[in-house]
């Protein structure tokens, strides 16, 4: 594949975990292991996979928030780690929690994100208000703070903050999930018109089989940190011999996806290695976090 | 160069509107600070002691500048892991140095504006009569030891991204060793003699040093009617000083920054806390 938004090969990423009442022993939690996978230009590539599957601490990895263990990775041809400085001009993110300055408005948190980016404030308020009203987000909201509004008024805000300096590359961690349907529809219209109109390349994670069905080309299935199968919808449907995408996965993940109306998540198995901790050895990550990690 | 100048911007930007949102505990701890101030320099009123009075009234506000400073940069960083925002900052591409150049602008701005109020808070409860004092020289004193105390915050911000509630439980433990080593409100010697070395290292002490000269009671009496405040070359030692920890603290905190922000990244610890 030439022209490539994203190129990774065999990725790893694992955490230590101490254990232990001296916390002594450590374990190794492998997030993601030999993940391999590429996705075009203007290309918009789904991964699919259960909480704790790995999907999240890819999209980290990939916006440089996270160095990987092993593998190689390229984003729209620069390499990873060593052309940080770069990539992070170039990419935007939306991740599934709303992360902003609660006090402030949305605004305020725009403009900051803008500024940050080095654009020009009265440019970026312009298309910050142009983009909110795609989004179908009202332009008197814009001076609200944003404890004020709802998740799916905060997630239009956080799709702005990736959109608005205009990056040729998307990931998106689950950035519809607790939408209600009309946001939800409104966002996906908004990605599918971007790809069309600025041909950006995205990553979009997700639960929901219908979206990602809708907006991608190709889907990839992330279980236990490994990618274990990826083609179109129609595929993957047919390389498990399926009626739809849900029960393809379950038949080659051997598990279901989570079902968002009770907002359960799968228990993971996460491949975990014994060993005793040593001086070489000090890298660490407390319970809650390998938790969390595992669950996101 | 405009782009460098709107990043550094951006945190001015955003600290200020923050501080505007949360207006209402920046006048309480204004007036808590007003409060405590005169508290202690009331101590040397009741004692009749004008050398006194003067003393704790340098210690009061030089420290509650300096803290104050070293507050705002030190913790900046719990702040962010606070509202989920790190990551988001992390991922900009915004040097560090940009990053904590755009943060201690406002530290240095609001720690200005906050020492002024109480300065002037005070007028109204002690007679504040400084005929004589070297304002100007203090001034400078000032803005040569907020070089050594940006570079003190920058050190402390690396602990919460080690260890978000750990690294904000040391930071106060580092900024309550400094209050008890550097002379604030004491003369050092009379602190036990396996402390007294620890003085030597802190900023605070030669700030509080040269501005006691500055205001001219650092004798063993002083003129009742006017102060006779040193000129700025009799502090030029503790210039000097302050100002080499300054040029050393800041690259010196940048770099264990950078370091930390490294670990943190390869080990998964930036992420949203509390």
């Amino acid at each position: 594949m030439t022209n490539l938004g994203i190129s990774v090969h065999q990725l790893q990423k694992y955490f230590h975990k101490r254990k232990g009442f001296l916390r002594t022993r450590s374990s190794v939690v492998h997030a993601l292991k030999d993940v391999s996978f590429e996705v075009a230009l203007g290309e918009t590539y789904g991964l699919l996979g259960p909480n704790g599957s790995g999907k999240s601490t890819l999209i980290r990895v990939l916006s440089t928030l996270l160095v990987p263990d092993g593998g190689e990775v390229r984003l729209l041809g620069y390499r990873l780690p060593g052309e940080e400085h770069l990539i992070r001009q170039k990419i935007g993110r939306v991740s599934v929690d709303a992360a902003f300055y609660k006090k402030l408005s949305a605004r305020e948190n725009l403009l900051y994100s803008a500024l940050l980016y080095g654009l020009e404030a009265r440019a970026a308020e312009r298309r910050a208000l142009e983009i909110l009203e795609q989004l179908g987000l009202e332009g008197e909201r814009f001076t609200d703070p944003l404890e004020e509004m709802s998740r799916g008024m905060q997630q239009k805000v956080a799709i702005t903050r990736a959109i608005l300096i205009n990056p040729p590359l998307l990931l998106l961690d689950e950035p519809t999930t607790g939408l209600d349907p009309k946001s939800r529809r409104d966002v996906q219209t908004f990605l599918e018109d971007l790809r069309q109109k600025e041909g950006t390349t995205i990553l979009l994670t997700s639960h929901d089989m219908a979206e990602t069905e809708r907006l991608c080309a190709r889907i990839g299935f992330l279980a236990h940190g490994r990618l274990i199968a990826e083609g179109t919808a129609q595929e993957l449907k047919q390389q498990a011999g399926a009626e739809s995408l849900d029960d393809a996965f379950i038949k080659l993940a051997g598990e279901a996806l989570e079902d968002e109306t009770n907002g359960a998540a799968q228990k993971i198995n996460s491949e975990t290695v014994e060993h005793s901790a040593d001086a070489n050895d000090t890298a660490t990550t407390d319970e809650t976090e390998v938790t969390n990690e595992a669950a996101a | 160069m405009e782009q460098v100048l709107r990043q550094a911007w951006a945190f001015v930007f955003r600290d200020y509107h923050l501080t505007r949102r949360y207006m209402s505990w920046v006048v309480v701890f204004t007036f808590y600070a007003i409060v405590n101030s005169a508290t202690i320099a009331l101590i040397g009123v009741a004692a009749h002691d004008r050398k006194l009075t003067l003393t704790l009234l340098v210690g009061v506000l030089l420290w509650g500048f300096l803290s104050v400073l070293f507050n705002e940069i030190a913790n900046s960083i719990t702040y962010e892991r606070w509202e989920g925002t790190l990551e988001y900052t992390f991922m900009a591409p915004v040097s560090r140095l940009i990053h904590l150049l755009g943060v201690s602008l406002f530290a240095v701005a609001y720690s200005i504006m906050r020492i002024f109020i109480v300065l002037a808070g005070l007028w109204l409860m002690i007679d504040l009569n400084l005929k004589g004092a070297n304002l100007a020289g203090i001034a400078v004193v000032l803005a040569v030891s907020s070089l050594a105390f940006i570079g003190l915050g920058l050190i402390a911000a690396i602990l919460p991204v080690i260890s978000p509630e750990r690294g904000a439980e040391a930071t106060n433990i580092f900024q309550g060793i400094l209050l008890l080593v550097s002379g604030v409100y004491y003369p050092v010697e009379v602190l036990p003699r396996w402390l007294q070395p620890l003085a030597l290292i802190s900023p605070a002490t030669y700030a509080l040093t040269a501005c006691r000269k500055l205001m001219g009671i650092e004798g063993a009496t002083i003129n009742a009617d006017q102060l006779n405040g040193a000129p700025l070359a009799a502090v030029m030692p503790e210039l000097t000083l302050l100002l080499i920890m300054g040029v050393v603290m800041i690259p010196l905190g940048l770099f264990i920054f950078g370091r930390v922000e490294r670990w943190a990244k390869r080990t998964g610890k930036l992420k949203r806390t509390g």
